[in-house]
């Protein structure tokens, strides 16, 4: 048993020791301990560092609240984190643990140094310096700042832990499962509704884990906690511990994190990590309880100075003692317990040091009997000690005058400022917060949610108080659940209810601005430095915060907060809500971002959209290319080929026999209605109304702004069914784009919009010997120019399957698209490519398509064209129905700057030296200036793969449709390349090789 | 007012720091002004200090109804590039650029500039070819920005994961060693002593409710809570709040305000080296001075001012900085936070005169506000003063929606700002 | 995340199911080539972004399908009401009114 482990007591199980280490040392503690009650257990207070003056430090609290333990923990190779709070880490055999922000060591930190020269190191005094000379900021002391900075270490390994996330639906959710939270689940349970109780802490129970000498109607606490979280879970209440509630988004829906492994010795199979829930209550009761307030003094930091509920806590849940002579400070009543617990377990208590002239005569008398010494109206102001305390300076109060100092030796300073409500879920609400002068606190009001807020958070300190609340407030929401609101009695003896006094810093009489007396832990700020930011000009709290980073360590403010808000308004000389609150923001305790991530990571970051085709091209080796979520086949290397080599096979076969593409993923929509044409009329730029059916025509869709959105093939396949076809990326775009147009604008139209992108398998084939190919496999329908001239369509039977099959080509070559059913898509493929094998078939990917058809000077919208690009910019003014009356895009188009002159214009390049140009690269007319240089455009597509015999690029150019034959420049870091404007035909201008 | 530096500093330690005063007095409203310019952000009183250094302008009033700098000021990621596509764009913040390198200096007041550099990764053709246009563009304009590869990004910033079989792989990336971040309160306190010292009123809640106007149409000054006060100009620069304001004035904006979250970690040791923007996947990452990962989220999709934001899109956040950077998947998140952003048709901002004679805006910024600062307040400041745009915010007009000119950034890369 | 009822399917669901689609009562003109630049620069760009009731459009994506209107106050994400595209505006005083 160590030290300072009282046997029996406790909720911990002395029959199961759990051996962990701290820094390399093994510890034994007992089976419920968390890490710091455990280090506690052995006298070990020093368990961290702090951030700024790398000062030593102790746990200060016993829960999610601490700023100070914050360790590194660490269960062999990727599973380690840093910035745990020692307080909340429940420990576990061969748990590997390490303290942070020091070196070489945790006692002997050089860091430290910072400590000495605090003097500089004020509030805000790196806005001041480090300015001179100007270099020296990135190179020097930027560097230097940051290297201090920053508290424990980064992961470094890939994290082999998953992370699970659900919904949850529940008519009422209570966060906390303290006296109030249980007695309002106890209103709500057995009466059909579904009510969901969560705690952050591995036990439910709340302050009575660490209350166990109250009894509630006349059992002892934990008994009556026993049997009522028992009856609850028999009448169907979901209990939930280790779940933290970390924010109230709109509508109640709350976010919780469940950790189901991080206190295991060992890991189950199949089980993630944590679990984020997404909760969407119909009514939520907040009863989250307060935060204790440390005391603001010179030396308030030193280890072995702790909360005194948290050393209660301490006591009564893991049976540590935290000190054997500890001295209690305090401005309230409740601390006062503290001591006489800690007297009757064997500690001897040094004195209780209460800054009231009055206190209590009950708690006075008690104290005598107990034999501790009493010092009322008395202040600290210095505490003794390296690594922990060992000495307190008290001094007695008379009105403002502090007397002379006495040192009272003690290993532990209790500590406790009073309580403060927690209200970081109200207030996530957007709920409104009101003053309250008796209890110098905020407390919740009004809040826009299906919300009610109980117990502890609202200001009512004791047990009864809260278990009365409780059942009471939980009535409200019962009723708007549109059930019976039952309220119960409450009867506890032995309640320990208490007042106070709100304290800034205690009087002292040493020098102010000397004073290290701590306001935020984790982040050294003191109060000096709260009135410094006030002098200087910061009068609202966000400002003195931001100044001072007052509230914005690990913690959020939970413990400095408060204090700092009463320190400020002091120093301003005005009320506190004048001063206002800093917004509490989610999450409530840091959170782990896997659980955020949930299953998006890795392959399940976001679905990949596969084609059924997509197997075979796997099988085959191809490369693939994300294409909005599709992955598409860029090229099918053969063994030791390059991607460039690949290509030019590709093209090269293509244009000689025979190339065979998927091309399923392009969009399609099916727009069907006795309104369709009319419809598919308005909405792009051609003339739609005369096409007829087996007929395709190119379309051009701009926005209602003149410039190009979207481009397709669109086959009229009867009088009222049309089949568009769309981008790849842009197909939900158009859609939604057409539903908008259709439903909206013109709803006096009788049409039908469908997606049919998945439904059709697209296999295209291309080249001279395409028709040859397909021919035997299409039923009782002649693929002769005659028959089924470039952009037919006919519905018709290929290879056995239904199909529409289209005679288009984005190649130039004698081209057919055949769609059908999806399903049916790899069989075709299979069958074309086997009886290919007489031409020489040729499998290609989107690379070779982007060569072949820039070629023929076919664009490629967004890659060619960029949202700023009409169609007479990108040459297309033939596919403009400028007979129309109207068409999505045709006022647009007449704006003054889309008619301007020398609008950038698309054009073809080649290179006068044959080299290739790069995508992106930028053009000048004039390459001979100086920078920045006046540009005219840039390449859009360039390749060098290609079947004509010398390299080709698409540009646009300013003017460019006047500049045939003109030389541009293409300006590269280590040339200037010269290029001839052309037109963007680069291959068989006359179309003759798309005739059969 | 005393001078910030390292002497002082030790000075004023050596008398228990009592002697520092006000950067900035609180203000209360005169009836008169040359120039009362609402919003007290970043951007407006920059403009403020450029009015009064630079035009020696200095009966000039800042108004804000909360808090200066309790904007979109203080609630951004501090990116700071100037890598952006169009000649105009790229002017317009590099010209911020060059004034964040000298800012502390300028302002007597250590802003943390910092030259990490913006590293914004290509993982598809698309982006490739998109960023190349970039650095291309970029170095005819003088603009730094230079392309790596996949592996010379993981040597600039080793917790990228460049697996070639990620759902995105990195393809590569386009890096603006220029670029950075900045201690975002700082820029509003570095501007606001700044203007203060030269003679600006700084007067904070106290909102302006109507912008009002003489019959002949020109401004006459702005009713605010604290009563009427009588202005020759009016520059609006109030970002999410924008339309409030000018719609009283009787200009409608095209502008729709819209949530926009961000979230820091917890703060560890130095591990991250610079800024990485991945527009594709959506994860914008850099690391505080304080060791805090600092990390951008998207925009809610609809109009709003609650400044709440919704779940999903923090959960796709942290989905997507844990796809391009697996090892802070067991980093926990500190805060998150929302604040409200006005965004143009086009994305990019409005700042210059109005059909309203004498009054002029500044906003449509969008989420790229921050980087901008010195830039916008320069020109918005040089504008007002001469009433005619410096050339570098000339073609930021109100006018273009009419002809059509815009400033695409975004349709052109599909990069988000 | 906000829950809105699709007038169409007559449920209350998820924000996720559906697309903000910008202001509401915005009708493109008859006869666009009859408008001024002014006129079809308002039209395509010009928005009141309210803060308060704002008249909205929303498309219930991933359900019906269906455009509809709504009004949701911007300061508190709420919705006073959602209803049927084509529908007229509702009288907003009296919606306020009502959801006091």
């Amino acid at each position: 048993m160590s030290k300072h482990r009282l046997r029996g007591r406790g909720r911990v199980d002395a029959s199961q020791p759990v051996v962990f280490t701290f820094d390399g040392k093994p510890y034994t503690g007992l089976k419920g301990d968390t890490v710091a009650s455990a280090l506690l257990a052995h006298g070990v207070h020093l368990m961290g560092r702090s951030f700024k003056y790398h000062r030593p430090r102790g746990a200060i609290a016993a829960g999610s609240e601490e700023p100070n333990a914050l360790i590194g923990t660490r269960r062999g190779p990727g599973r380690f984190e840093p910035n745990t709070r020692a307080t909340v880490q429940e420990i576990w055999d061969g748990l590997e643990t390490n303290s942070q922000n020091k070196f070489p060591s945790l006692k002997w930190d050089v860091g430290a140094v910072n400590d000495a020269a605090y003097m500089l190191f004020s509030a805000g005094f790196y806005y001041k310096t480090f300015m001179w000379p100007r270099s020296f900021w990135d190179k020097v002391y930027e560097p230097f700042i940051r290297a201090a900075a920053g508290l424990g270490v980064s992961p470094s390994e890939e994290d082999p832990d998953t992370y699970a996330s659900r919904y949850l639906y529940c008519d009422l959710l209570i966060v906390g499962a303290g006296p109030a939270g249980i007695a309002a689940a106890r209103e709500a349970a057995g009466k059909g509704l579904s009510v969901v109780l969560v705690d952050e802490n591995s036990e439910m129970g709340g302050t009575l884990l660490s209350e166990p000498q109250s009894k509630i109607d006349g059992k002892s606490a934990w008994t009556w906690l026993e049997d009522e979280l028992a009856a609850l879970k028999e009448a169907g209440v979901k209990l939930m511990t280790r779940t933290t509630a970390i924010g109230y988004y709109h509508e109640n829906m709350i976010g919780m994190v469940e950790k189901l492994t991080d206190h295991l010795p060992t890991l189950p199979a199949d089980t993630p990590r944590e679990r984020m829930w997404r909760v969407r209550a119909k009514q939520v009761v907040l009863a989250q309880g307060a935060l204790e307030k440390p005391l603001v003094f010179h030396g308030n930091d030193r280890p072995g100075v702790m909360l005194a509920g948290s050393a209660q806590t301490y006591l009564h849940r893991y049976g540590v003692k935290v000190g054997e002579s500890p001295v209690v400070v305090t401005s309230h009543d409740s601390a006062w317990y503290a001591a006489f617990d800690l007297q009757a377990a064997g500690a001897y208590v040094q004195a209780i040091v209460d800054t009231r002239p009055q206190v209590r005569q009950d708690l006075q008398a008690e104290a005598r009997t107990r034999g501790i010494p009493v010092k009322l109206g008395h202040t600290v102001t210095a505490t003794g000690g390296r690594l922990r305390i060992n000495t307190v300076r008290v001094n007695p109060l008379n009105g403002t005058h502090v007397g002379n100092g006495q040192w009272i030796k003690c290993d532990a300073l209790l500590m406790s400022g009073g309580w403060t409500p927690s209200l970081h879920l109200f207030s996530h609400t957007k709920g409104s917060l009101i003053w309250d002068d008796d209890l110098t606190t905020f407390l919740p009001k009004d809040t826009p949610e299906d919300c009610i807020i109980t117990g502890a958070s609202r200001g009512l300190w004791g047990v009864e108080a809260a278990l009365k609340d409780g059942s009471v407030r939980v009535g409200e929401a019962l009723s708007k659940l549109g059930v019976e609101a039952t309220v119960s009695d409450y009867t506890v003896a032995d309640d320990r209810v208490g007042t106070g006094v709100t304290m800034r810093e205690l009087p002292t009489d040493r020098s102010a601005g000397k004073a290290k007396a701590f306001v935020d832990f984790q982040n050294d700020v003191t109060a000096k430095d709260l009135r410094l930011a006030v002098r200087e000009g910061m009068r609202s709290i966000e400002h003195v915060k931001r100044y001072t980073t007052n509230g914005m360590a690990t913690d959020q403010g939970k413990m400095s907060n408060i204090n700092g808000l009463n320190i400020a308004a002091d120093a301003l000389g005005k009320k506190q809500p004048q001063v206002g609150l800093t917004t509490f923001r989610p999450p409530y305790t840091p959170t782990t971002f896997g659980a955020f991530a949930g299953y998006h990571r890795g392959d399940h970051f976001e679905v990949v959209r596969k084609t059924q085709i997509d197997g075979w091209a796997e099988e085959n080796a191809a490369v693939f290319e994300p294409v909005g979520q599709w992955r598409r086949a860029r090229y099918f290397p053969k063994a030791g080929e390059t991607m460039d080599q690949a290509v030019a096979r590709e093209c090269a076969a293509t244009r000689a026999s025979v190339g065979i593409f998927d091309a399923s993923t392009l969009g399609k929509i099916e727009v069907v209605g006795p309104d369709a044409a009319e419809f598919v009329n308005r909405m792009y730029t051609n003339p739609f109304m005369k096409l007829a059916p087996g007929k395709c025509r190119y379309g051009l869709l701009l926005g209602d702004d003149g410039y190009i959105r979207d481009d397709g093939v669109i086959a009229r396949i009867s009088d009222e069914r049309f089949h568009v076809t769309t981008t790849t990326g842009g197909a939900a775009r158009v859609l939604t784009m057409m539903e908008d147009y259709l439903q909206t604008e013109w709803p006096d139209l009788n049409v039908w919009l469908t997606s049919t992108t998945e439904q059709w398998s697209t296999v295209a084939v291309n080249g001279p010997n395409a028709a040859k190919l397909l021919q035997p496999f299409v039923k009782d329908f002649a693929l002769t120019e005659d028959n089924f001239p470039h952009m037919s369509c006919v519905e018709v039977e290929v290879a056995g399957y239904p199909a529409r099959l289209w005679r288009v080509s984005f190649t130039g070559e004698i081209g057919f698209e055949i769609n059908v059913p999806a399903p049916y898509g790899r069989a075709l493929w299979e069958t074309l490519w086997d009886a290919g094998q007489a031409y020489d078939i040729t499998a290609y990917g989107t690379e070779t398509m982007h060569v072949l058809r820039a070629e023929k000077g076919y664009i490629i919208v967004g890659q060619d064209t960029d949202g700023t690009v009409t169609p007479y910019d990108a040459g297309m003014g033939w596919a403009v129905g400028t007979k129309k009356a109207d068409f999505v895009g045709m006022r647009g188009l007449k704006r003054p700057d889309l008619v301007a002159k020398n609008r950038k214009q698309l054009v073809g390049l080649v290179t006068e030296d044959q080299s290739c140009l790069e995508e992106g690269a930028q053009i000048v007319l004039d390459p001979n200036q100086p920078i920045p240089m006046k540009m005219v455009g840039h390449v859009t597509s360039s390749y060098h793969q290609g079947t004509t015999d010398h390299p080709i690029a698409l540009a646009l150019v300013e003017g460019g449709h006047s500049k045939m034959g003109e030389t541009v420049y293409i300006p590269m870091p280590d040339r200037t390349i010269a290029a001839k404007v052309t037109g963007t035909v680069f291959v068989d201008p006359e179309n003759a090789r798309l005739k059969i | 007012m005393t001078r910030f530096n390292a002497l002082n500093l030790v000075k004023n330690a050596l008398t228990g720091h009592k002697n520092w005063t006000e950067q900035w007095p609180d203000s209360q409203p005169k009836t008169e002004y040359d120039v009362v310019i609402v919003g007290a952000g970043g951007h407006g009183l920059g403009a403020a200090y450029y009015l009064a250094k630079q035009h020696g302008i200095t009966n000039v009033a800042v108004i804000d109804k909360g808090w200066l700098g309790g904007g979109n000021t203080g609630r951004n990621t501090t990116i700071i590039r100037s890598n952006y596509l169009y000649d105009e764009s790229a002017r317009l913040f590099d010209h911020a650029l060059d004034l964040w390198q000298d800012l502390s200096q300028e302002l007597n007041y250590n802003v943390m500039y910092s030259n990490r550099g913006c590293l914004m990764l290509a993982h598809t053709v698309h982006d490739v070819q998109s960023f190349k246009r970039h650095v291309h563009s970029n170095r005819l304009n003088g603009v730094d920005n230079r392309w790596l590869t996949p592996q010379e990004c993981k040597e600039y910033c080793p917790p990228i994961n460049i697996a070639p079989d990620a759902r995105y792989p990195v393809m590569g990336g386009a890096l603006q060693e220029r670029a950075g971040t900045a201690r975002h309160d700082a820029v509003a306190w570095g501007y606001a002593r700044g203007a203060a010292e030269r003679g600006v009123d700084i007067i904070q809640n106290c909102a302006v409710t109507a912008i009002r106007r003489h019959p002949d149409g020109s401004v006459a000054g702005v009713e605010t809570e604290k009563g009427f006060i009588k202005a020759k100009k009016v520059a609006v620069s109030a970002s999410g709040h924008n339309s409030m304001v000018m719609e009283t004035a009787g200009v409608r904006l095209p502008l729709e305000s819209t949530p926009l979250q961000a979230l820091v970690s917890e703060p560890v040791k130095p591990i991250f080296p610079c800024v990485v923007m991945s527009n594709a996947v959506h994860a914008y990452c850099s690391q505080s001075d304080k060791g805090e990962l600092v990390i951008g989220s998207g925009t809610d999709q609809y109009v709003s001012y609650s400044q709440r934001g919704g779940l999903p899109l923090i959960e796709h956040t942290v989905a997507a900085i844990s796809e391009v950077f697996p090892i802070f998947n067991r980093m926990r998140m500190l805060r998150k936070w929302g604040g409200i952003v006005d965004n143009t048709p086009d994305r990019s901002a409005i700042i210059g005169k109005t059909p309203v004679q004498n009054l002029y805006v500044n906003c449509g910024w969008g989420t790229g506000g921050f980087k901008a600062t010195p830039g916008a307040a320069h020109t918005l400041a040089w504008t007002v003063a001469k009433d005619e745009p410096h050339p570098i915010n000339a073609p930021f007009t109100l006018d273009r929606f009419r002809t059509g000119r815009l400033i695409d950034e975004a349709a052109a890369a599909a990069v988000a700002h | 995340m906000i829950q809105i009822h699709c007038p169409y399917c007559g449920e209350t669901l998820p924000e996720l199911e559906f697309a903000y689609a910008g202001e509401a009562h915005i009708v493109r003109p008859e006869s666009p080539s009859e408008q001024t630049d002014e006129e079809w620069a308002a039209f395509l760009f010009l928005r009141d972004n309210v803060k308060g009731p704002h008249f909205e459009r929303w498309r219930h994506a991933h359900g019906c399908g269906r455009f509809f209107n709504a009004v949701r106050n911007t300061i508190t994400d709420r919705f006073y009401i959602t209803y049927k595209a084509g529908e007229p505006r509702p009288d907003l005083a009296k919606l306020l009114e009502e959801s006091k």
